[in-house]
């Protein structure tokens, strides 16, 4: 293994900076919440990294990484149900349309 | 090390000292010979889904009583070429309006899903791809990606019956990746490895089939539903959707699915035969006595491997031309309220009784497991007739007879 | 220039290529499969960080629920067939430009500590991961806790994306 710590880190950086300009620069809900599955993983590629070369040993960067792959699928699952049922509504996905409290 | 006990180390061995010799550097040689290798697996794996075709047509031919192809070639079994070559002088037609590069994709993805399965199989204990100390759960994770190539397929052709086809395929695919999962925990947990040869060689006191038969039973019941073969074929029923999302694709395409069917098919029945029936080995101790060594030989082993793989492939071909169909929300109803309930429940079983139990004996521990399992299905077939004849009761009440003779009486 | 360095290099290609392709592709059907193979990319870095059950787990769960549950709901939110118009909105370089100002800034953290420039130890003998995993998973002195707070976690997901989407009226 020769490859130094920092290239996975700033891969990790690149891959959340993409995700961030998905976020911010996307109209349709569904493409946002495609930029935030590119950040969580950017962090998991981050923890998983730290845990090998810091230390294989004790296991709690994988153990974070399976968190965060649980936290993921549960906000994925409950983001996609809410744009479902207001698209159902609105029948609209576009996150700027969405812009009344109560209707 | 000569060819006949290590096959595989002996022939990387010679190649890597040809090719060395020929002054590449050796990082390279590595390189090539890892590609070599795919290759050969693959090309196997291909030749072999060839005679599969064969085996299928003929099979289902006297299931029904017929006697199937047998014109061409002895015993009709140059009928495979004949097929592929009809599939390959056939016009290649993209459907107006599909998305060329996901249409093309489909099919590359669907047959892709099913190849990189062999890279665990384990064909016998010298004769394998990799021995991953995952292997188990790589059997879901190439599940999933057969489930994302329906979806690409069905989508990509533009045509309603194939979307709908495919979404069905893959709401069943997804439901049935759960009682799977938890019934190829049972072996991992019996065998404490989730790699194959691990599985392979703790069979070889007693096999996994009778320590656990309910654990095979809803691994044989979902790994139909995976596979999309009947009884749980609703997604690609001719009289029902037309072909559901292999409708738009013709010529070799089709052919790709096709044959990735029936190769997934058999891969499935290998893994039935590794994780149940003792994989390439399971005899039982038989093969420490002097006499039985050669079954220690990988030749032997991977022929013994194959034919308990045929044997699954035709179990579960027998599945499929003796039932009839079952409905799409009676499929999904028998997932979610019986077979997932029953597979935890045989799982929590086996994980208490493994430990429990490890103090016996070996025979006291094979019949305390296989009698688990009997009380189990027996409590399970009791509640199952308890809930037939409230249903039956219901309907009788519902029934116009019964209607009439109320109003009779009133 | 090794061999795990080669594959370094060029999954770094895939992920990002891939990543980029998702937040600037037109039709969504296409971005959420980029996602998949951007994910996939992330797969094959997981197994050359000798995290195999983490990179199994990341296709299983990651392509062949999350990617799946994509595609169904951009399948099942669309109008007409085709995606008409600019996908992304029309100040897109603010979002550009802050996302390269941020990359600058955390690489140049990066680069700023000498002791990440470290390579791998080797993997002590005998240590099996897996093993180790779940022991850690399910231990009481180790991470048994959040463990089962994250399934609490997902049984609440469940049960309010099911009652969320069932569009039941009031």
């Amino acid at each position: 293994m020769s490859i130094p710590l920092n290239w996975y880190l700033i891969l990790a950086a690149a891959l959340f900076s993409i995700g961030l300009f998905g976020v911010l620069s996307r109209k349709n809900a569904i493409a946002i919440l495609l930029g935030v599955e590119l950040m969580l993983n950017a962090v998991n590629i981050n923890l998983v990294a730290f845990w090998r070369y810091l230390d294989p040993v004790k296991m709690a960067g994988q153990v974070f990484a399976i968190i965060v792959f649980a936290v993921a699928a549960a906000e994925v699952a409950v983001g996609l149900a809410l744009i479902i049922s207001v698209y159902r509504r609105r029948r609209t996905v576009v996150a700027d349309e969405i812009d009344l409290m109560k209707w | 090390m000569n060819f006949l006990n290590d096959p595989i180390n002996f022939i990387a061995g010679w190649m890597h000292g040809l090719l060395t010799g020929w002054g590449l550097p050796d990082g390279l040689t590595t390189v090539i010979i890892y590609f070599i290798g795919i290759t050969v697996l693959i090309i196997f794996a291909m030749t072999l889904d060839i005679f599969l075709v064969w085996v299928e047509r003929k099979v289902v031919a006297r299931f029904q009583d017929r006697l199937g192809p047998n014109r061409i070639g002895p015993f009709g079994l140059i009928q495979p070429f004949a097929d592929i070559i009809k599939l390959i002088i056939k016009e290649d037609i993209t459907p107006a309006g599909a998305d060329k590069l996901l249409y093309n994709l489909g099919p590359v993805l669907a047959i892709a899903s099913v190849i990189i399965l062999w890279a665990i199989l384990p064909l016998s204990s010298k004769i394998f791809g990799v021995d991953l100390n995952v292997a188990v759960l790589y059997l879901v994770a190439a599940g999933a990606l057969g489930t994302l190539s329906i979806i690409v397929g069905g989508w990509a052709s533009n045509n309603k019956y194939a979307l709908l086809g495919a979404f069905r395929m893959v709401a069943n695919m997804i439901s049935y990746e759960i009682p799977m999962v938890v019934a190829l925990l049972i072996p991992t947990i019996l065998a404490d490895t989730m790699s194959v040869q691990g599985i392979t060689q703790a069979q070889s006191g007693m096999w996994f089939a009778i320590l656990s038969p309910l654990a095979l039973i809803i691994f044989l019941i979902s790994a139909i539903a995976e596979l999309g073969r009947s009884p749980f074929d609703l997604n690609e029923a001719e009289s029902e959707i037309v072909a559901g999302f292999h409708i738009e694709y013709t010529g070799m395409k089709f052919g790709l699915f096709y044959a990735g069917e029936l190769l997934h098919a058999f891969t499935f029945g290998g893994f039935i035969a590794v994780l149940f029936f003792g994989g390439y080995g399971g005899f039982f101790g038989l093969e420490k006595i002097g006499f039985f060594s050669w079954l220690n030989n990988p030749f032997v082993q991977a022929v013994v491997f194959l034919a308990k793989a045929l044997f699954g492939y035709w179990v579960i071909m027998w599945i499929k031309y003796s039932m009839p169909r079952i409905r799409i929300d009676h499929m999904l109803a028998f997932n979610w309220k019986f077979l997932t309930p029953l597979a935890l429940v045989v799982l929590v079983n086996t994980a208490i009784l493994s430990k429990v139990l490890a103090g016996l004996p070996n025979w006291g521990y094979v019949l305390g497991m296989f009698f688990s399992n009997i009380v189990i299905g027996f409590i399970t077939v009791e509640i199952l007739r308890a809930y037939g004849r409230k249903q039956r009761k219901a309907e009788a009440k519902l029934s116009p007879q019964s209607t009439q003779k109320q109003e009779q009486a009133a | 220039m090794t061999a795990d360095k080669i594959i370094f290099l060029l999954c770094a290609v895939l992920i990002l290529a891939s990543a980029l392709m998702v937040v600037t592709t037109r039709k969504l059907i296409h971005a959420a499969l980029w996602l998949v193979a951007a994910l996939f990319g992330v797969a094959i870095l997981y197994a050359v960080l000798q995290a195999s059950f983490l990179a199994v787990v990341q296709v299983v769960v990651y392509i062949g629920a999350i990617a799946i549950l994509f595609i169904f709901a951009v399948m099942l939110t669309r109008r007409e067939m085709l995606d008409k118009g600019v996908q992304t909105r029309s100040n897109w370089w603010l979002p550009a430009l802050l996302g390269l100002l941020i990359l600058a800034g955390l690489v140049f953290l990066i680069l700023g500590q000498p002791a990440f420039g470290r390579t791998a130890a080797e993997m002590p003998a005998g240590v099996d991961t897996l093993r180790n995993l779940g022991t850690a998973l399910v231990s009481p002195d180790a991470f048994v806790l959040p463990f089962e707070v994250a399934s609490v976690l997902l049984l609440a997901a469940l049960v309010g994306a099911v009652y969320i989407a069932s569009g039941k009226k009031e």
